[in-house]
């Protein structure tokens, strides 16, 4: 952290040799201390691009400013196969940069890991071997590996793939917390559109071999998310899947909160068209979830919305 | 940790002493030590055995198994596959093409053997595995990744191993009988200064395993995560492939084709500490590798019997076991 600087490329051109270009003249540069959200298509190069800037894999053309061990701690794919391995053992290599042929850990270097283990908070996950924990537990120690060894700039490839929703959550709050508190500047490439609009500083937004760089916000706004991943039934403005009634009923929902959210959810979901008024209308009670259903016919009073979509398929 | 590592040693001293008693002819204990340190007190028979055939014997087992292991133990790191052994980059094929030239393309090598002494066999093994190992180095710097040198190795091997039974079918079968003498691998038969570059040899192998310890640690992370840990993968590759290219071609050169050794002792050392650290295992394995070689070694001695079994049925009866054990008990064999 004395360290301030981070990472930036000029001219930047990346890809597979002969004649495979992924991004061309890029001129990047990561802001100190902010979370950056790599996002785009499949295929279109993010991991290629975080194995450049990590100096893994070498660029076509243009320089690479910040590359080094000492500066730029990682994140991959890649799975670690490597049996009785311990998590104590993983951790170590975070401080390899810093160690002589005889890898001997100094007070400070222990320090260093300890203080990782806390920050991730995987004391749990010590003395296991590497290859009895989860895809979600492995993620967290390496990112802990990565924080072990204490670089300014960390670069992560889909550290949430494969995960539960949970622990994407935990592992975006976690580098959102280390970006804020520890003046980390992160990149992550991630296919968590909604978890990355809602915890990243700043999008890198990957399209036609170049990168667009925004707030999450604009990039919704100006309808550059659209462009780039041209959703398909998905409405990003909303942030929900677009339903198209398939029923002729229309229904009027009335009511507030959570519940009203979900009332709506259910009956887009099962081809209702919502409407302001109709001659249906069902009642929406939040706090102890309840519901009326009123149609020209009759009133009735329903514990569960399974009942409400019964009533009305009826 | 440091426990273990005594109990190695312990067992590596209780093998030599009894590699070096036993035989054909049995030297008592008391006799043995008057032997050792006062040669001039101790009965001319003992003492003779033991400094001109038993000792040198000893120690070169002592050496060719630590270098075999320490070797078996850098191809399995560096492969990333725990069925590597040191053969696998096709040296000990390479040197047995060269043996095979010599002793089945002489006009008849087999006739002036006694003459045609270890050292002539040896040099002509160096430069099998040396051809060979000049060949993998060219490939290991050209391929990208060790899977492909893996292949290469493999494939080496299997072409000079045909070559060879070419050489065998043309051959008479005295010289055939010659060269299978080789193939079946001894230690025996050395003499003071071949001890002495064996021990060379195998310094130098240790000394440079023990500085690419960081490397060896690092690398079992995948090569990705090894360079953005700052290794220099090629410079790292073609270290450790020189490495054991050295002590396997050494060994060879002296002692014939020895199987298994290389591939069942890292995967014993690992059983006994389960680590990945290569700080621990790289003393652990050599001391292994040397206790190993001894067992086998006293093993062809038939007791009560001047009758010798070839030193390879002994290594492959004991390591082909021990690693049909090892994949059943750990489900896969992990590195």
């Amino acid at each position: 952290m004395e360290d301030t600087k981070t990472l930036s490329t000029a001219n930047l051109t990346i890809g597979y040799p002969p004649d495979k270009v992924l991004f061309t003249d890029m001129n990047l540069h990561l802001p100190q201390g902010k979370l950056v959200c790599f996002m785009g298509p499949n295929g279109i190069g993010k991991s290629t691009l975080i194995r450049t800037l990590a100096g893994i894999q070498q660029p076509l053309s243009g320089t690479i400013e910040g590359l080094g061990s000492k500066n730029i701690a990682v994140v991959l794919t890649d799975k670690i196969n490597a049996g009785a391995m311990t998590v104590e053992d993983l951790l170590t290599f975070g401080r390899y940069p810093y160690l002589n042929w005889t890898i001997t850990l100094s007070e400070s270097d222990r320090e260093k890991v300890k203080e990782a283990i806390s920050n991730v908070q995987i004391e749990y996950l010590l003395g296991r071997p590497v290859h009895e924990l989860s895809d979600g537990q492995v993620q967290m120690v390496m990112i802990a590996r990565a924080l072990a060894q204490d670089t300014p700039v960390m670069l992560l490839d889909e550290p949430t793939a494969h995960l539960d929703l949970n622990n994407r959550v935990e592992i975006m709050n976690l580098l959102r917390r280390l970006a804020k508190e520890n003046n980390k500047t992160i990149l992550v490439s991630t296919h968590e559109l909604d978890l990355a609009l809602q915890t990243a500083d700043l999008i890198w937004l990957a399209s036609n071999q170049s990168i667009k760089i925004g707030i999450p916000e604009d990039l919704v706004l100006d309808g550059t998310f659209d462009q780039v991943f041209q959703f398909k039934g998905f409405d990003l403005k909303t942030g929900k899947i677009e339903h198209k009634p398939f029923r002729d009923k229309t229904i009027q929902i009335t009511g507030e909160g959570p519940t009203y959210l979900w009332t709506r959810n259910a009956l887009a979901r099962n081809g209702y068209k919502i409407q302001e008024s109709s001659e249906n209308t069902l009642l929406v009670k939040d706090g102890k979830p309840g519901w009326t259903l009123v149609t020209p016919h009759q009133s009735r009073d329903c514990k569960t919305l399974e009942e409400v979509l019964n009533l009305l398929e009826a | 940790m440091s426990l273990k590592l005594l109990f190695l040693l312990g067992l590596l001293c209780i093998l030599f002493l009894i590699n070096i008693s036993t035989g054909s002819v049995y030297i008592p204990l008391s006799d043995l030590a008057k032997s050792l340190f006062t040669p001039d007190n101790a009965p001319e028979m003992f003492s003779s055995i033991l400094w001109k055939l038993r000792l040198p014997k000893a120690l070169t087992g002592l050496t060719t198994g630590a270098a075999l292991a320490i070797a078996g133990l850098l191809m399995q790191t560096l492969f990333r596959n725990p069925l590597a052994g040191p053969d696998v980059l096709g040296l000990s094929s390479g040197a047995s093409l060269a043996v095979a030239f010599v002793l089945l393309l002489g006009t008849s090598g087999s006739d002036y053997l006694p003459g045609f002494s270890a050292w002539s066999l040896a040099i002509a093994a160096s430069v099998g595995s040396g051809l060979i190992f000049l060949l993998i180095l060219g490939a290991a710097k050209k391929i990208k990744d060790n899977t492909s040198l893996l292949i290469v190795g493999l494939m080496v091997a299997a072409a000079s191993g045909s070559l060879v039974s070419v050489l065998q079918y043309l051959s008479t079968a005295q010289d055939l009988q010659a060269f299978v003498m080789w193939t079946l691998g001894s230690i025996g038969g050395t003499n003071w200064n071949e001890v002495l570059v064996i021990t060379i040899i195998l310094v130098v192998g240790i000394i440079i395993s023990i500085s690419l310890t960081k490397t060896l640690n690092t690398w079992l992370l995948g090569d990705n995560y090894a360079i953005s840990l700052g290794i220099n993968l090629k410079k790292a590759r073609i270290t450790m492939v020189l490495v054991s290219s050295i002590l396997v071609g050494g060994v060879t050169a002296f002692c014939g084709p020895i199987a298994f050794v290389g591939l069942a002792v890292p995967h014993l050392v690992r059983l006994l500490v389960p680590t990945t650290n290569h700080k621990i295992l790289l003393p652990m394995v050599m001391i292994g590798g040397a206790s190993l070689m001894l067992l086998c070694d006293i093993l062809t001695q038939l007791p009560g019997s001047s009758k010798i079994l070839p030193l390879n049925a002994i290594t492959s009866i004991i390591g082909a076991p021990v690693v049909i054990w090892v994949v059943l008990k750990s489900r896969g064999i992990r590195m």
